[in-house]
């Protein structure tokens, strides 16, 4: 596909009408031949820059300990496959458990937050209501003035929270940006609709419900995936609050696993050495990075939309 | 809505205000129904407290998980930084340790570790944003150009992806690649060149992050220029190429100024934000290059706070950070409205 030249429409006689690209517009001159080499050199660049990490490394995670050893470290060219580094992984040990605890947080922290954001998202959606300025005020106020890490720090541990799951989702459970942009979008709303329903009697929860939720599906999920992902990411707040290494999430093991080059007990089958395969180093960064290749283009497409009707309304 | 809603809540309640409601009712106060104080003084004359909260009470019932969750983990912390003015030890807990005054603040200003914090932050600052600024602002015009919807977006997919990646990712992608058992080294070796390990040299460390700050997120903050360009009129463009400017012109006096007022919101933004530097991404690195170079406010709070039990001294740096963060983003704001900008937030 060429990025830049003019579709040819006269080539082909069929009349049935394709998907082409629009023209360009009268007032607007084509590029350049050196403007066009340039541009596509660029864009490919930039393309290559994104793609080529995370190919060689997918790559060397499902090669074999020779394929990898001839390459004298990450695999580019393709040799013999192996699965061996995932079986590693997913069959016990300290990687699995951490996989465990990541997506057990991911899943509930997730549904925890969306449910509180679009509540309060909604019940300040109308200005007017009672307490609507001082409420929006407080959720305002602390987008400027965070607390601070060592405060934060004395009262999840005050709460005796230190160790426990809670700790990594309670005090990161939401965003006021993210409920900003879902205010926004309820806002943005065709109001005459939600009247109407409320003198027909609804309730707000009803309304929430059955009009304003079905209606606004694509921002709720770009929102759903921002939390989704500040939870499977998570990083600090482990180091923070959590001690007991087996509850370690995922993040926490790719660092020690592939920065620190810990060896992982219980993960290395015998007769390796003592730092971890490069495969299965690998395989830790793939499985750390597939659920969001996995959401992401389902998603992908609404993040203009959805990002934009916050930050312009907020 | 607001003038349905007070009829509504108004005969549900039970309050007789015909002349209220009859003010209210009429189309062209509907009309502008939908702007703020105007309603608020119709509503407030029309209904009291107690009636507007039996109106509202289920739209602040949905507010209060959320204001709950602030309070206790935004709000209370805030007060907890009383630390900051103790002696504080976690035995004895914030009532009864000793109050020492401003020791604390004075010891963190003349502690030089500190100093070389604070350097370190404002000169990764001011390196990302010369160099890593520009960069979003480039594609999105780049890729504003192209004539093909489904190029662009497909470009346009690829590239945000790496923001979604977690800074652990990110560093270890960086470490296989560029690291000294990395991709480039092993290349470099194999052609005969001399090796360089890039991730541990604290002369290159300024480059090394901004490229990888670079690689995250440049993608993902070309959003909103594009769509800054998008709510360009065509019909400027159209003007200026009939007034005879070319594609540069047009550029420089249709497309730049109509990027100016998000140019500037997020300068701003960053400006604010400018004590907070990678936080993740320098922790996770700070082993390899050595604090000399790696240490910014955030990671000087962590290792002298939580490392190593000096949790007043931490807390009093960290409340030092928060409150010049504070002051950034009010005045930088100030100086967006004195440019006539709309600047973060505006009295309104």
């Amino acid at each position: 596909m060429t990025t830049i030249s003019k579709p040819h429409k006269q080539s082909t006689g069929l009349r049935w009408p394709r998907k082409e690209a629009p023209e360009r517009a009268a007032w607007e001159e084509a590029p350049t031949p050196v403007m066009k080499v340039a541009k596509t050199t660029t864009l490919i660049i930039v393309v290559l820059a994104v793609l080529l990490p995370l190919y060689t490394i997918v790559l060397t995670s499902i090669s074999t300990q020779a394929t990898i050893t001839n390459a004298g470290g990450l695999v580019i060219i393709p040799g013999e496959i192996s699965w061996d580094a995932y079986r590693q992984i997913f069959t016990g040990g300290v990687v699995t458990r951490a996989i465990m605890v990541s997506v057990g947080i991911t899943a509930v922290g997730t549904i925890l937050s969306l449910v509180v954001s679009v509540l309060c998202a909604y019940g300040l959606s109308r200005p007017g209501t009672l307490a609507h300025t001082p409420l929006l005020f407080v959720l305002l106020i602390t987008m400027f003035f965070a607390a601070g890490m060592i405060p934060s720090y004395l009262l999840v541990s005050g709460l005796g929270m230190i160790d426990s799951y809670a700790a990594l989702i309670l005090p990161s459970c939401i965003s006021v940006f993210n409920i900003i942009i879902l205010r926004g979008f309820f806002m943005g709303i065709d109001q005459g609709i939600l009247d109407s329903a409320r003198i027909d009697g609804a309730s707000e929860w009803r309304i929430l419900g059955q009009i304003v939720l079905p209606m606004s599906k694509a921002v709720t999920a770009v929102i759903a995936l921002f939390y989704g992902v500040g939870y499977w990411n998570a990083f600090f707040n482990a180091i923070l609050y959590i001690n007991d290494s087996s509850k370690n999430p995922l993040q926490v093991v790719l660092r020690s696993y592939v920065l620190q080059g810990v060896s992982v007990p219980g993960q290395i089958s015998v007769g390796q050495g003592v730092a971890a395969s490069l495969a299965l180093q690998m395989a830790v960064i793939v499985v750390a990075m597939v659920p969001i290749l996995f959401v992401y283009p389902f998603v992908q497409k609404h993040f203009t939309k959805g990002v934009m009707i916050g930050a312009v309304k907020g | 809505m607001e003038t349905l809603l007070t009829k509504e809540a108004a005969a549900s309640s039970g309050t007789v205000d015909s002349g209220e409601g009859a003010a209210t009712g009429g189309p062209k106060r509907r009309r502008s129904s939908s702007k703020g104080p105007k309603v608020k003084q119709e509503v407030r004359a029309g209904l009291g407290l107690k009636a507007r909260f039996r109106r509202d009470k289920s739209l602040i019932f949905m507010t209060l998980p959320a204001v709950l969750l602030l309070a206790v983990f935004a709000y209370v912390p805030i007060l907890g930084n009383v630390v900051a003015f103790q002696d504080y030890s976690p035995f004895v807990g914030i009532p009864d340790s000793p109050w020492v005054g401003l020791d604390n603040f004075v010891r963190v200003l003349t502690d030089t570790n500190f100093w070389l914090a604070v350097k370190n932050t404002l000169v990764i600052t001011a390196f990302q944003l010369f160099f890593f600024f520009p960069i979003p602002i480039f594609l999105a015009i780049l890729l504003n150009s192209l004539v093909s919807p489904a190029v662009r977006a497909t470009i346009q997919a690829i590239v945000y992806l790496p923001h979604f990646f977690s800074w652990v990712l990110v560093v270890a992608v960086f470490q296989q690649i560029l690291g000294g058992a990395g991709l480039l080294n092993q290349q470099l070796l194999a052609n005969g060149w001399q090796g360089m390990d890039i991730m541990t040299n604290p002369d290159t460390f300024l480059f090394l992050i901004t490229s990888q700050s670079i690689w995250k997120d440049a993608g993902w903050g070309m959003i909103v220029f594009l769509a800054a360009l998008n709510a360009i009129d065509p019909s400027q463009y159209e003007a200026a190429a009939v007034d005879g400017a070319g594609r540069w012109k047009r550029m420089w006096h249709v497309t730049l100024p109509g990027l100016r007022p998000v140019i500037i919101l997020l300068l701003i933004l960053r400006l604010g934000d400018s004590l907070s530097v990678g936080f993740e991404q320098l922790i996770l690195q700070r082993d390899a290059v050595g604090a000399g170079a790696s240490e910014v406010l955030d990671t000087f709070v962590y290792y002298t706070g939580v490392q190593n039990g000096d949790w007043s001294y931490a807390a009093a740096a960290g409340l030092l950070k928060g409150l010049v963060s504070l002051a950034l983003i009010l005045g930088a704001n100030k100086v967006a409205h004195l440019f006539g900008e709309a600047g973060v937030y505006s009295k309104s």
